[in-house]
């Protein structure tokens, strides 16, 4: 007992000796949390939306419509009715009467297909109301996907085939395919997902990019000029789910007039198209985060490191037990890294609905994507992961050490570099000093210069597509809503990006100027000035973070682009790559806003009283 | 004799020095007043704890007295910004310390250059400066070490070297035999038994009787004040290394 309070109050103790260390090193972690925990909660929302959809729903298996019926005569509903007893068949909704309408709404006009249900939940695709209530007599339910891209909402008034309704609910189906791909359902057909010239040159009456809506069947039969013009949709649940296809097929007739069947594996696959993108911009966005993690906890613990060993050593000296030791290092890690997983739950959960709402849409999914219990452990096993793994070589390295080593000396003596030296000989003062400061941690400038390039390339990449998704979002295959949201998407990763990478440049230069407490108080009794001190730390970061800036550009981010295009198979001739200036502008910003960041934590390093530290080199 | 050389080197008048506030403040340095000479080398002495480093600090502007004045050559240094500070330490004082502070990266020969380079002399000029410098204590077959492979005296004369590299006014030691043992301690007096034939003014703190007696003046002091003065006939190497024991 009294060892574990021994452990627990060591651990406790350094952490509050380093404060400013402890704060950065859980914010890092804490970046990388809530960016996992926004990852998996977004995953799990955009893995298989549609599957959710359905089990919320209760989807169909086969959806059956009424087919095209040349010469206005009305529709047979016969087929339809011996669908619903077919073998195989354990329970139908339907058939739905649908026509082709006109909405205004807040101006915007678009084709729509109106489908007439009933107030009374049905037994298979009762769709699911994601604001406001189902359909009622004057009340219109528009599918959330097609509510975003119009920017309507519950209470607003629309224009339906020329009569006023006023939005009464937004709910998502499985039945249906999500706006812009919607399914087409009525007998003049549709172009759906088109672009203006492909829409130019259809023939009069085919609806064009319509979305979907619910209104009552009486309101459906009344919005329809004749009953002739009216199409049917029957949803029709099986005995066995994965047999729909095979029933699709069996059941489809050649003959005219009878009823097309979709099954719900097709509907799927149209339905996760779109989704896609989304979901390969976070694995991405993850991906590039999860480095940026991984050098900003590397250097961190690196850095402390090299700081304990002399602790280590009076530990040891004073009898502390190797394992004692190692388990006292461990649990400061473990300490922050668990309470750096409960922040980047938090935050991460809280982020995740505004994300996942705007999306809803998008990925056609009803209400808040859930904080699974599997989210959870995994946040805090990688969280622990972390500092464990960072830690524990380090460890019980420590503790093995020989006390007099570990009492008299780093743990990392600094490299030599004699060419550095001799080159950095003919160079100002400041510019000397910094290339000493670099030379002395190859290991930090590596991790600085990877930490700048991806995130350069991860700004490079957002730079193209944002411009490419603003200027022409059809031609990316969404619609401007989706659009919208993908840049959304597209707009939170690189912020946790940049803020990580914030992060990671002040640690890194908090971790140059501890590290550098001696040189840099020796450098001033020497007569170097504080301002040059200040600028050496800073000149430290500035060169790894040009380097970062120019490979985050090329090849970084031209790679990490065409990576991207290779997998989601877009056409990357389309896209404009950024031009010269713009590049510039990316690398002089990045440089700029690494001197911003550093320069605080150098000034401050710069000015550190010169005998305390050169005092606390005797103890 | 000239007004010129009247001046003293560094000059203290009230010198005082509090550490922390209210009730656990400390007086490290309590009312000294000193004249340094040039040329001249001066020993202090004292209990451990007494105020010997701070007043070192405090004379060669490393940090900063609460009170009284402090001049070197007879410009104040005590109330000048950082950076003419730094400007001062350039050519006016430099250090030796107990623990030798080398930089552990660079060569004994990169570690002496280093105040010059600092100082904006030219590379070349640094290097051969350093190198003559290195000779001068013995060390120019150990130019290309890394204090890691040097001995204690050696790495303290290294520091020593550096210490003279822009020919400073005066040379602040503060127990510059404090980690050396007495073969290591021997070399080291010989150098300043050198550095004092040759004019260098010279400030050292020290625990050890045969330093000081090397000097021409030995200041006591105790709780922070100057409390007496010794003047020593000292002279060169041989009698006094008779006289405290260390040569045959
Ligand atoms: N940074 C500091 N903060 C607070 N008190 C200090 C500080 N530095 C020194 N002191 C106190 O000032 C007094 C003088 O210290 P100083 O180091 O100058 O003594 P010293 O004579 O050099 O001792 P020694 O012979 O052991 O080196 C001591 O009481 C010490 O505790
Ligand atoms: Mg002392």
């Amino acid at each position: 007992m009294g060892r574990i309070l021994l452990v627990g109050r060591l651990a406790v103790r350094d952490l509050r000796r380093r404060r400013v260390e402890t704060v950065l090193l859980l914010l890092a972690i804490m970046a990388a949390t809530t960016t996992l925990t926004l990852g998996l909660v977004m995953r799990e929302a955009a893995n298989d939306p549609y599957q959710s959809t359905r089990g919320a729903t209760n989807g169909p298996d086969v959806v059956a419509g009424s087919a095209v019926n040349p010469g206005g005569r009305p529709t047979e509903l016969s087929g339809l009715a011996e669908l619903a007893g077919a073998p195989g068949v354990v329970d139908h909704s339907g058939p739905y009467p649908v026509t082709p309408a006109e909405l205004q709404a807040s101006g915007r006009t678009s084709d729509v297909q109106v489908m007439g249900r009933d107030s009374a939940p049905a037994p298979v695709d009762q769709p699911e109301v994601t604001q406001g209530g189902w359909v009622s007599d004057g009340g219109v339910v528009v599918e959330s996907a097609f509510a975003n891209a119009l920017d309507v909402r519950v209470g607003d008034p629309v224009t339906l085939g020329g009569r006023s309704f006023e939005v009464i609910g937004v709910a998502v189906t499985a039945a249906v395919t999500p706006y812009p791909e919607t399914s087409c359902l009525v007998a003049a057909g549709c172009a759906s997902g088109a672009t203006p010239e492909e829409l130019s040159g259809l023939p009069a009456g085919v609806l064009k990019n319509p979305g979907l809506v619910w209104v009552t069947q009486a309101d459906a039969r009344s919005l329809s000029p004749d009953p002739g013009s009216l199409s049917y949709v029957m949803n029709l649940k099986l005995a066995d789910p994965a047999e729909a296809q095979a029933f699709a097929e069996a059941n489809t007739r050649e003959s005219r007039g009878a009823p097309r069947l979709e099954s719900w594996v097709d509907i799927r696959e149209e339905a996760t198209e779109s989704a896609a993108d989304a979901q390969i911009l976070l694995l991405f966005g993850a991906w590039l985060l999860g480095l940026l993690a991984v050098a900003s906890v590397s250097v961190l613990v690196g850095g402390r490191m090299a700081d304990q060993t002399r602790r280590v050593g009076l530990l040891k000296a004073v009898g502390g037990t190797p394992s004692l030791v190692a388990a006292a290092l461990l649990a400061e890690y473990v300490l922050v890294a668990v309470v750096a997983a409960a922040a980047g739950l938090a935050a991460g959960s809280l982020t995740a609905p505004l994300l996942a709402e705007a999306g809803a849409g998008l990925i056609g999914r009803a209400g808040t994507p859930p904080m699974t219990m599997s989210t959870v452990v995994s946040v805090t096993a990688v969280a622990l992961g972390v500092a464990v793994v960072a830690t524990f070589v380090p460890a019980v390295r420590a503790a093995r050490s020989s006390t007099v080593g570990a009492l008299a000396g780093s743990a990392r003596p600094p490299r030599r570099s004699g060419r550095l030296i001799a080159i950095s000989a003919r160079l100002p003062v400041p510019l000397l000093l910094g290339l000493r400061v670099a030379a002395r941690r190859p290991r930090r400038v590596l991790l600085n210069v990877v930490g700048v390039a991806v995130t350069v390339s991860g700004i490079y990449v957002a730079l193209i597509l944002d411009a490419f998704l603003a200027a022409d979002p059809l031609a990316a295959g969404v619609d401007e809503a989706q659009a919208g949201w993908l840049r959304q998407v597209l707009l939170v990763v690189m912020v946790t990006l940049f803020a990580l990478a914030a992060v990671n440049v002040v640690f890194i230069t908090w971790a140059t100027a501890l590290d550098n407490r001696r040189s840099s108080a020796l450098a001033r009794a020497l007569g170097a000035t504080p301002g040059q001190v200040s600028v050496a730390l800073a000149v430290a970061q500035l060169l790894p973070a040009l380097a970062g800036a120019v490979l985050g550009v090329f090849p970084g981010g031209f790679a990490l682009f065409h990576a991207i295009n290779a997998i989601t198979g877009g056409d990357g001739d389309r896209v404009t790559l950024p031009p010269l200036w713009q590049l510039l502008a990316v690398v002089s910003a990045t440089v700029l806003v690494v001197a911003a960041l550093t320069a605080v934590p150098a000034r401050l390093g710069g000015r550190r009283p010169v005998t305390e530290t050169l005092r606390a080199e005797l103890a | 004799m000239s007004d010129a050389a009247d001046t003293p080197v560094l000059r203290a008048r009230g010198l005082r020095k509090d550490y922390g506030k209210g009730e656990g403040a400390v007086r490290a340095v309590d009312g000294v007043d000193l004249d340094i000479r040039a040329g001249e080398t001066v020993a202090v002495m004292g209990p451990s704890g007494c105020g010997k480093s701070t007043l070192l600090q405090l004379l060669g502007g490393l940090d900063r007295p609460t009170g009284g004045e402090v001049s070197l050559n007879g410009r104040r240094i005590d109330d000048i910004g950082e950076r003419a500070l730094a400007r001062m330490r350039r050519t006016g004082v430099s250090f030796v310390f107990q623990a030798f502070h080398l930089m552990e990266e660079l060569t004994a020969v990169e570690n002496v250059e280093l105040p010059a380079l600092l100082a904006g002399r030219s590379p070349r000029a640094a290097r051969r400066r350093a190198e003559e410098l290195l000779e001068r204590v013995g060390l120019a077959d150990r130019a290309r070490f890394l204090p890691s492979a040097l001995s204690g005296g050696q790495r303290q004369r290294v520091a020593v070297a550096r210490a003279l590299s822009n020919e400073p006014s005066v040379v602040l030691a503060d127990e510059p035999t404090g980690n050396l043992d007495s073969a290591a301690t021997l070399d080291v007096l010989n150098l300043f038994e050198s550095l004092h034939a040759s004019g260098q003014t010279l400030v050292v703190v020290t625990h050890d009787a045969r330093i000081a007696a090397t000097a021409d003046r030995m200041l006591s002091m105790r709780d922070g004040a100057l409390v007496d003065e010794t003047r020593l006939s000292g002279g060169t190497t041989g009698r006094l290394g008779a006289l405290v024991g260390l040569e045959d």
